[in-house]
């Protein structure tokens, strides 16, 4: 797992005061001046050239920190931290000398959490929800979007819920369209906000290319679904928003999470996504991730995949059986059955993604998605072992 | 204390109780009934859930409630969206309703080589004058094609023997798609031929012009020939050499087949299924003989009973359930057809099972003599001398003559399956359709007495059959929804 935040051990030349910074991060040393004086150099050899804004070394390269000479302010990274790359996006924050890592250049996997703020409070939510007010982080990703190269293929926009962000979000979208109109856009929802009429259609108005909303629903009992996003009137409102959305000809993805409490009920769900929602774009049956709130609520959550490989089996045969494009999400190929293996995709972001050392011998290492880290530290299936395919 | 909770506390409060939505029930078997919805769904329920249901006693949170209400047919104060819903899937299945006229059929001659005994309408005549549709006629019937708001528009051509009459086929063809420059339609063509005429000249013109064929195929040699005589007795050999020959030169999948049940198939619809397997055909069409032409006049009609052909019906589809549990995918039309109103918010538009009735709105007929029949059965009953359903004439009424006239919205708006007594109350009505032209063959009227009606008692059986197989066999379940979304 890489840690894309952290703590500096040593920051320099920032006092406490001062305000984030959003800084490219560089090992060009040759980078032109004008372009220097926004980023941040990455030093990993002696003779450090001069005109960056700030300097940053992995821990075991501080010393090369010592050579600069004036006021650049300095950091010195964690050993977590020696992912960097040229070309990734830091944020700086000086008041308690912490960073975070909010572009990876190179990985496919780049999710901007736009709140911590949710009107859901799901069972096993993997980002605990904060009721504060954070509208500076919206104020970070709208100064980070110009940033980013236009060549950027993908990029998530998660939370919390960011349609609490109401016009401001659909603004953002806006704008995102127009600095990376080749970007595609993912965004995770849950919905609700789009039973507004107004809100959708601003949200549609936008005409992007490449939007994709995820959606979850993790029932056809609105009780159920409601239970475990432990919300009233959530149901409904999910349901209204993805009629006014596929009723734009927007994009739409719904996500279950597959747990003790969503597992019994599955194929009916898959049935009732048939009957009701076939004009879905794809749907995603996930995993559940051994985070946040899922580690405190493991009791009622819990069941080992192995355990419900045929009921996972049935609901993606209805589900392939209305013609709806299906993926299974976060589950290792060697738990699931035969059938269900072509719809397993590899879905866990590149930074929390491992594998077991049983794993080493597997024939379908290569196709298998793996594990998330939180899975191999805290639980996974009983059942994981090498598949041998000759 | 949890700062969550419990299911329990999501649940509507006690003292709101549960409406019902519109919903319709027959008993499935003694100790359960089937419950479907306006919007097709179903659900098997046991005798007394049903009766807690109605009551209003069916406790709340219970296996019988969760699944009524995500299913829609119950309705409390956690679950607004519902009747939005049921809307949505109402509107969905009636959607194709101001799509009329998809399918135009040209008979344009009724001379036949072959001498089918339950044949409604050939002629076996050199007298090409008498029966021939006249490039003229054609052009006018091209007219109504046209004028059509449909915008995917099926020509087809039947006969007699169409291909007896090809150059008034390639005409059609050339004409359509000359206008159909500028009009734009989803434009295809069928052939209905029994091949034996079919050349490589007139299979290549078919492959240029993406025209489907549609032939007769009753079965095995022996029983296709005692069903299809011709001169030379080799009516199978010239329809299978006519398959071959069509898919390499026109298309695989532009080739398909069709067979009529006569009382000498009843006992033999492993070997008719045989035979479609063994020339390859992804599935069969099991279809019970039509009560018209010469079928009546020959009582081969009278040869078998309802009954009779749902056996034939039921042991055809068992045996083809058992070729798909050996790993042989095959497939029963008239079954796709029923499953997909059953499992999916869709409806095939299949024109003998729809309601509002197909007649004319789903197909319309012109005749070689110019006259247009609201459906091919319609022109069948014309040749037994019965003309209520002759809509007009190419030659003398324009298209609004045609399509406004009494004879046609009349049995339209009076067999319409959600007024029509009994229908209107029948559990299976979802699933079922308005056939006003076989009640008033059979029964003098369009709507006919539901318990004596052949196509009731058929269709009826076959949607139990259907059901009951679905809850009992998940197999079958899991196939039968694949034949829904085919």
């Amino acid at each position: 797992m890489l840690a894309l935040s952290g703590k500096f051990e040593e920051l320099r030349g920032l006092p406490e005061g001062s305000p984030r910074e959003l800084l490219r991060v560089t090992t060009n040393r040759d980078t032109p001046k004008v372009l220097a004086r926004a980023a941040a150099y990455l030093c990993d050899t002696a003779d450090v050239p001069s005109g960056f804004r700030v300097y940053l070394a992995l821990e075991h390269n501080r010393r090369h920190l010592d050579e600069i000479s004036g006021k650049a302010p300095t950091a010195v990274l964690p050993a977590s931290a020696s992912f960097l790359r040229d070309g990734d996006i830091i944020r700086l924050s000086p008041r308690n000398a912490s960073y975070r890592v909010l572009f990876r250049v190179h990985s496919n996997h780049n999710g901007l959490l736009l709140t911590e703020r949710c009107n859901h409070y799901c069972l096993m939510c993997s980002q605990p929800p904060r009721d504060v007010n954070d509208d500076w982080v919206m104020d970070d990703v709208e100064r980070l979007i110009p940033m980013l190269p236009i060549t950027t293929r993908q990029l998530g926009f998660t939370g919390g819920e960011p349609t609490l962000h109401g016009e401001r979000f659909v603004d953002l979208l806006a704008l995102t369209k127009r600095l990376l109109p080749r970007t595609a856009i993912h965004v995770l929802s849950n919905g609700r906000r789009f039973a507004d009429t107004r809100f959708v259609e601003g949200y549609a108005a936008i005409q992007h290319p490449d939007l994709m909303v995820g959606i979850p629903l993790y029932s056809d009992d609105p009780v159920r679904h409601n239970y475990v996003v432990q919300a009233d009137n959530a149901f409904d409102e999910t349901i209204r928003g993805i009629l006014n959305l596929k009723r734009l000809k927007q994009r739409v993805e719904l996500r279950v999470v597959l747990h003790r409490q969503t597992i019994d009920r599955l194929p009916k769900l898959a049935e009732y996504i048939g009957r009701n929602l076939l004009f879905v774009d794809q749907v995603a049956l996930m995993g559940l991730e051994i985070t946040g709130f899922t580690r405190g609520n493991l009791e009622k959550l819990w069941i080992d995949p192995y355990d419900y490989r045929s009921t996972l089996e049935s609901a993606v045969d209805i589900l392939a059986g209305y013609r709806v494009p299906t993926a299974v999400y976060n589950h290792q190929l060697c738990v699931v059955t035969d059938r269900v293996r072509p719809f397993c995709v590899q879905s866990i972001s590149d930074w929390k993604n491992e594998y077991l050392p049983v794993c080493a011998t597997c024939d379908l290492r290569a196709q298998c998605g793996g594990f998330f880290s939180s899975g191999v530290r805290y639980r996974h299936s009983d059942h994981i072992r090498p598949v041998v395919t000759t | 204390m949890s700062r969550f909770k419990a299911i329990e506390e999501y649940e509507a409060p006690r003292a709101d109780a549960y409406r019902l939505l519109p919903f319709r029930f027959t008993a499935l078997d003694d100790s359960s009934y089937v419950l479907t919805n306006i919007a097709g769904e179903h659900l098997v329920l046991s005798n007394e859930s049903l009766r807690a249901l109605v009551r209003h006693n069916l406790p709340r949170g219970s296996p019988e409630f969760v699944e009524l209400r995500a299913r829609h047919f119950l309705q409390d104060s956690v679950d607004s969206v519902a009747v939005d819903l049921l809307a949505l899937k109402l509107r969905t299945r009636y959607r194709r309703l101001p799509e009329f006229t998809a399918l135009h059929i040209f008979v344009v001659t009724l001379r036949c080589e072959h001498s089918c005994p339950y044949c409604q309408v050939s002629r076996q005549t050199e007298d090409v004058a008498a029966f021939d549709m006249t490039p003229e006629t054609a052009d006018k019937a091209l007219d109504f094609v046209f004028r059509s708001p449909a915008a995917a528009i099926k020509i087809e051509f039947q006969g007699g023997e169409p291909l007896l009459n090809f150059g008034l086929i390639r005409y059609v063809v050339e004409q359509a798609e000359k206008r159909n420059a500028s009009e734009k339609r989803d434009l295809r063509f069928v052939i209905a031929t029994n091949l034996a005429l079919a050349t490589r000249e007139i299979l290549s013109f078919c492959a240029a012009h993406s025209i489907d064929i549609s032939t007769s195929l009753d079965g095995p040699e022996d029983l296709h020939n005692k069903n299809r005589p011709r001169p030379g007795r080799n009516s199978h050999q010239k329809a299978v050499e006519g398959i071959q020959l069509a898919r390499e030169i026109v298309g695989r999948e532009r080739v398909s087949a069709l067979m009529t049940t006569t009382s000498k198939s009843l006992d033999r619809v492993r070997d008719i299924i045989d035979e479609y397997l063994r020339l390859e055909f992804p599935g069969i069409f099991l279809r019970p003989l039509s009560p018209y032409g010469f079928a009546v006049k020959t009582n081969a009609i009278a040869a078998y009973t309802t009954a009779r052909w749902l056996e034939f019906y039921k042991e055809g589809l068992e045996y083809i359930l058992h070729l798909n549990q050996v790993g042989v995918r095959f497939r029963e039309f008239y079954a796709s057809v029923i499953l997909k109103k059953m499992l999916t918010s869709d409806e095939s538009g299949f024109v003998d099972l729809v309601s509002p009735a197909g007649i004319g709105i789903k197909a319309l007929v012109y005749n070689y003599d110019g006259a247009v029949y609201a459906s091919d059965e319609s022109r069948m009953l014309a040749e037994m001398g019965d003309y209520t359903f002759r809509l007009g004439s190419l030659e003398t009424d324009s298209y609004e003559d045609v399509m406004l006239s009494d004879r046609l919205l009349d049995p339209i708006e009076e067999s319409m399956t959600t007024s029509v007594p009994m229908c209107n109350e029948c559990a299976f009505e979802p699933f079922c359709g308005a056939d006003p032209v076989f009640h008033h063959t059979a029964y003098g009227d369009v709507v006919g007495r539901k318990p004596e009606s052949a196509f009731c008692a058929r269709n009826m059986a076959i949607f139990r059959y259907l059901i009951a197989k679905m809850r009992d066999d998940s197999g079958a379940r899991r196939l039968f929804l694949n034949w829904a979304n085919q």
